[in-house]
């Protein structure tokens, strides 16, 4: 970010489209990443959509194509996306200030969360991985009919997110070292 | 009582939060729940004592699998050491750790997790159900003893012990499933009252046994307890002495009034048990180390307990139960002092010590009070066990009873001796080693201690209490005709008789003993050991590494296209055998049911041909995804949308996944220098495969004979789980357990593939110099990132 856009006899020509700005969240980026403004746009729209569009399968999944493996998927890829456009620093997200998630610990919870679905009908006397349909009357949308194995399904939905996030992680660690030392960059 | 099983469980997994705030509250709260525990116990006794308290929850019906649970005589002793003696080490952790120390949240989640594992353990009706807790302990115990894992000491110690135990464990999983199927249940209460029998019994008992001894470390599995020391000490207190290595002895107990008749079951628990006793003596007369002085104590007892629960008879029985509450009485305020010393001093080692008995009567009195427990003095509840214990083999007469009476005075010889040698060498003046000026011992410390302590006096002088229960527990032996076996009670006083005598040369032989202590470690050092049990576990832990090398350097050639072609062989020759035999080519196949299946099949068959011809990675990772993409809209043609969501989604991922790890490799393959001839077997073998994964698929598909059964009711049964998509319906609710099972997978292939990956990255290149070798801490920083 030393040379200004407005200066082209100074810059690279690899920079020259290089933003200045921030264009994606949360903004930061390895000072060694090529950035592409190209990218970075179509990433900023697309991410938000890709992310809500997955969480239509998960829900969806009860009737027609999708559920919880689909969608993470989606959601997954959303994250290749980003990962692509911006490097791999913001691969855990901070919830909050104290709790940083972890892929790991994604996948922990997503498994966590299955289990307990799975476990939880003991409570109530029923069977191991029995599933209630629960029929909540919501105002202006009507009655909506809430089956417990969802929950199954939202664990399936994180654990995939966190495996994606994972390989991700351990597949790309490095990636900008390895372009350094390869002399990729000048 | 699987509520109060799961809430030690959800309570440790709560606790690190307390922790984080103080470690000494953290301990507190942990001490609540063993605490109430032990009253709800207390108000149940009578029934208990009666006709048995029981509570069954079906978990899995369909596979008949349930968390049975029962609190009878011996469960209720149990939940005295387990649960009583916890609160007591709760407290006494919370004044052994230090306010800063690292390993205290760790130590306070585990230690109430074991309580836990522990309660279910005893309190499990169901084998399975003790079966699951019994490992559950093994791990804990593994955790607990590691701690960190910085120190070498503790992860050998920790590696060790969780070997043995779990060797022994699953030989007793399959003891206990063929003793299940023998008795066509598996609850224990139903096993006990009806023993089956036959060969497939005695093969069940033996590998039963196993699990017991090993558990509680008898010969010649006796070597992980005292490496086991390396725990802090409210560890070894808690695990090692009180409760999870009685477990062994708790599980002999449960079932020798079924088996105590059989000569399978009596004559390796009483042989080995009388071995371990007179061993585990033997060696902690020279132990140096009062903790590891201690642990050979315990395994001493542990053996005595052996003998006497597996020999059967009502008095051993009683003996045993009464003996197994003054052990855990006496072991672990022993421990507590150990602990208490080694925190005010900093040694353990008997030669660094010296009068401190002078400076700290207190700590003494309280080590003097459990040790006369430990060596049988009235009016002690050790005496008033160890009386019962001579009485019912003196009363039994004939050779085995003399000789097991003899075996027992002799140990009872060494208990006194090593008892002596635990209080001489923690408290008295010795001649030539100066005495340290030490800090009191806080209260947190010595109270919890005293209270261990009291409670084998308070015991022993109100034994008949003591009697109430170990009648309960004796009532499951018939005593026949035997009228002073029917008759017998606990007491302090029999009057004059043989029992006494043998208590009385007991004491005196061991003071003796010890009075010669010079001359006892002469024979000590004299006595080389020629056969050494932890020798024999290191060789066989040796051995099998060796094995496992010369097996792997066998299997594992390092080539690719070797293993490909094992594979590839395997599947001709096995599945494709049965295919030319028994296959039948379906009439009915059509060459193609839809005009758009050409274009996408032979989309799929040129990309695959092109892979073949493909001299860049890059190309063909690109065909592969071509393959699959191609795929995926087959199944769409064929109307599988999910089915084709999924294999687009995956086939996409596989691609970014590829490109990862191809910015490691060569841009283009390697030239092939292989001959023609291995070219064109590879080819051939190659081809042979492909064809048969394509003619099997037709006709296995074409096998079926009828509608299948259960897809007609999935798709009747599916809005019913509130699932108009069936898939969904099938994934979530009809076959949930295996998508759980499945996903488990991927959490386990993630993780290896990170650590696979990353583990090789500290050898990378940085700032010109590649370095290779260990990775270093921010290496690892970077990994957790």
């Amino acid at each position: 970010m030393t040379a200004s856009p407005n200066t082209p006899e100074r810059v690279p020509w690899k920079q020259w489209d290089e933003p200045s700005g921030q264009w994606m969240l949360p903004g930061e980026h390895p000072p060694t990443a090529e950035r592409t403004l190209l990218l970075e746009v179509v990433v900023r729209i697309l991410f938000p959509t890709v992310l809500v569009f997955s969480l239509y399968l998960l829900i969806v999944g009860h009737y027609g194509p999708g559920g919880g493996f689909s969608g993470g998927l989606v959601a997954g890829l959303a994250f290749v996306l980003r990962y692509i456009a911006g490097g791999g620093t913001d691969l855990g997200a901070r919830v909050g200030s104290r709790i940083r998630l972890r892929p790991p610990m994604l996948v922990g919870v997503g498994l966590s969360i299955a289990v307990l679905t799975a476990l939880a009908p003991t409570a109530f006397g029923a069977p191991v991985l029995a599933s209630a349909k629960l029929s909540v009357a919501v105002p202006v949308v009507g009655d909506v009919d809430l089956v417990t194995s969802l929950f199954l399904d939202v664990g399936v939905y994180l654990l995939i997110i966190g495996v994606v996030l994972d390989l991700l992680r351990s597949l790309g660690s490095g990636i900008e070292r390895d372009a350094q030392g390869a002399g990729e960059r000048s | 009582m699987l509520a109060l099983v799961v809430a030690h469980l959800v309570m440790a997994g709560l606790l690190p939060v307390v922790s984080a705030r103080s470690r000494r509250a953290a301990f507190g709260v942990a001490a609540v729940l063993p605490g109430a525990t032990l009253i709800w116990a207390l108000a149940n006794a009578r029934e208990a004592l009666g006709p048995g308290l029981e509570a069954t929850t079906g978990w899995a019906p369909a596979l008949g699998l349930e968390f049975s649970f029962r609190l009878d005589a011996l469960g209720l002793v149990m939940i005295i050491l387990v649960a009583g003696l916890g609160a007591l080490i709760f407290a006494y952790s919370a004044g052994y750790f230090g306010r800063k120390s690292r390993d205290a949240p760790r130590s306070a989640a585990l230690l109430l997790a074991f309580a836990g594992a522990m309660l279910g353990l005893v309190l499990a009706d169901d084998l399975l159900t003790l079966y699951v807790f019994w490992e559950l302990t093994s791990i804990a115990s593994f955790l607990l003893v590691g701690q960190s894992g910085e120190h070498r000491a503790n992860r050998r110690a920790a590696l060790q012990a969780v070997l043995v135990t779990v060797f022994g464990g699953l030989s007793m999983l399959m003891g206990i499933v063929l003793l299940g199927e023998a008795a066509g249940t598996y609850r224990i209460s139903q096993i006990v009252a009806a023993p089956p029998s036959g060969a497939m019994v005695t093969a069940a008992l033996v590998l039963i046994l196993l699990g017991a001894l090993t558990k509680s470390a008898q010969l010649p599995f006796h070597p992980w307890l005292p490496a086991a020391m390396a725990a802090p000490t409210p560890v070894s207190a808690y695990l090692h002495a009180a409760s999870m290595v009685k477990a062994g002895v708790y599980l002999v107990a449960r079932l020798s009034p079924a088996f105590a008749d059989r000569a399978v079951w009596w004559v390796p628990v009483v042989v080995l048990g009388l071995g371990t006793m007179l061993l585990g003596g033997w060696r902690a007369l020279q132990e140096i180390d009062l903790k590891r002085l201690l642990a050979f104590g315990t395994v001493s007892q542990l053996g005595f307990l052996m003998v006497l629960l597996g020999a059967g008879g009502r008095i051993a029985a009683m003996a045993g139960l009464t003996l197994l509450l003054a052990h855990g009485l006496f072991k672990a305020p022993l421990f507590m002092v150990v602990g208490t010393i080694d925190k005010i001093t900093g040694t353990r080692d008997i030669g660094e010590l010296s009068g401190l008995g002078r400076q700290l009567p207190a700590l003494a009195a309280v080590a003097g009070l459990a040790g006369m427990s430990m060596a049988g003095i009235p009016p002690l509840l050790g005496f008033v066990g160890k009386e019962a214990a001579f009485e019912a083999f003196l009363h039994e007469g004939g050779t085995r009873g003399w000789t097991v009476a003899l075996g027992l005075l002799a140990g009872s010889v060494l208990t006194a001796a090593y008892t002596a040698r635990f209080l001489w060498g923690a408290f008295a003046a010795k001649p030539g080693v100066e005495a340290r000026e030490v800090s009191r011992p806080t209260l947190a410390l010595t109270v919890p201690t005293w209270i261990a302590a009291l409670g084998g006096l308070a015991l022993g002088a109100g034994y008949p209490l003591v009697d109430a229960l170990a009648d309960g527990y004796a009532t499951a032996y018939p005593a026949g005709d035997d009228a002073l076996a029917a008759g017998y009670h606990l007491a302090l006083w029999h009057g004059l008789g043989l029992p006494l005598a043998f208590s009385a040369v007991a004491v005196l032989g061991g003071l003796a003993l010890h009075a010669r202590r010079t001359a006892v470690n002469v024979v000590h050092t004299r006595l080389r050991h020629p056969v050494s049990a932890q020798r024999g576990y290191e060789a066989v832990v040796a051995g099998l590494e060796r094995l496992a090398v010369r097996v792997t350097g066998r299997v594992q050639v390092g080539s690719l296209p070797t293993y490909l072609a094992i594979l590839l062989i395997t599947v001709l020759v096995l599945p494709g055998t049965a295919l030319l035999i028994g296959g039948q080519w379906p009439d009915d196949q059509m060459p193609f049911h839809s005009l758009i299946q050409l274009p996408l099949g032979l989309m799929v068959i040129i990309a695959a041909l092109a892979l073949v011809r493909a001299h860049r990675r890059f190309t063909a990772v690109l065909l592969v995804g071509a393959i699959g993409y191609g795929i995926g809209g087959l199944f769409i043609v064929d109307g599988a949308p999910d089915l084709a969501l999924a294999q687009f989604l995956v086939e996409t991922l596989t691609l970014v996944a590829f490109v990862f790890v191809l910015r490691r490799l060569p841009a283009h393959f390697a030239e092939n220098t292989s001959s023609s001839g291995t070219r064109i077997r590879k080819a051939l073998i190659a081809g042979a495969g492909g064809i048969l994964v394509a003619i099997a698929g037709v006709v296995l598909s074409g096998a079926r004979e009828a509608p299948p059964a259960t897809s007609a009711e999935f798709v009747r049964l599916a809005p019913e789980a509130g699932a108009t998509n069936v898939i969904s319906a099938i994934l979530v609710d009809f076959r949930a357990l295996d998508t759980v099972g499945e996903i488990t997978v991927l959490l386990i292939a993630a993780a290896g593939t990170a650590s696979l990956v990353l583990a090789t990255r500290h050898d990378r290149r940085r700032d010109g110099q590649v370095k290779s070798g260990s990775g270093s801490p921010e290496h690892e920083e970077e990994l957790l990132r």
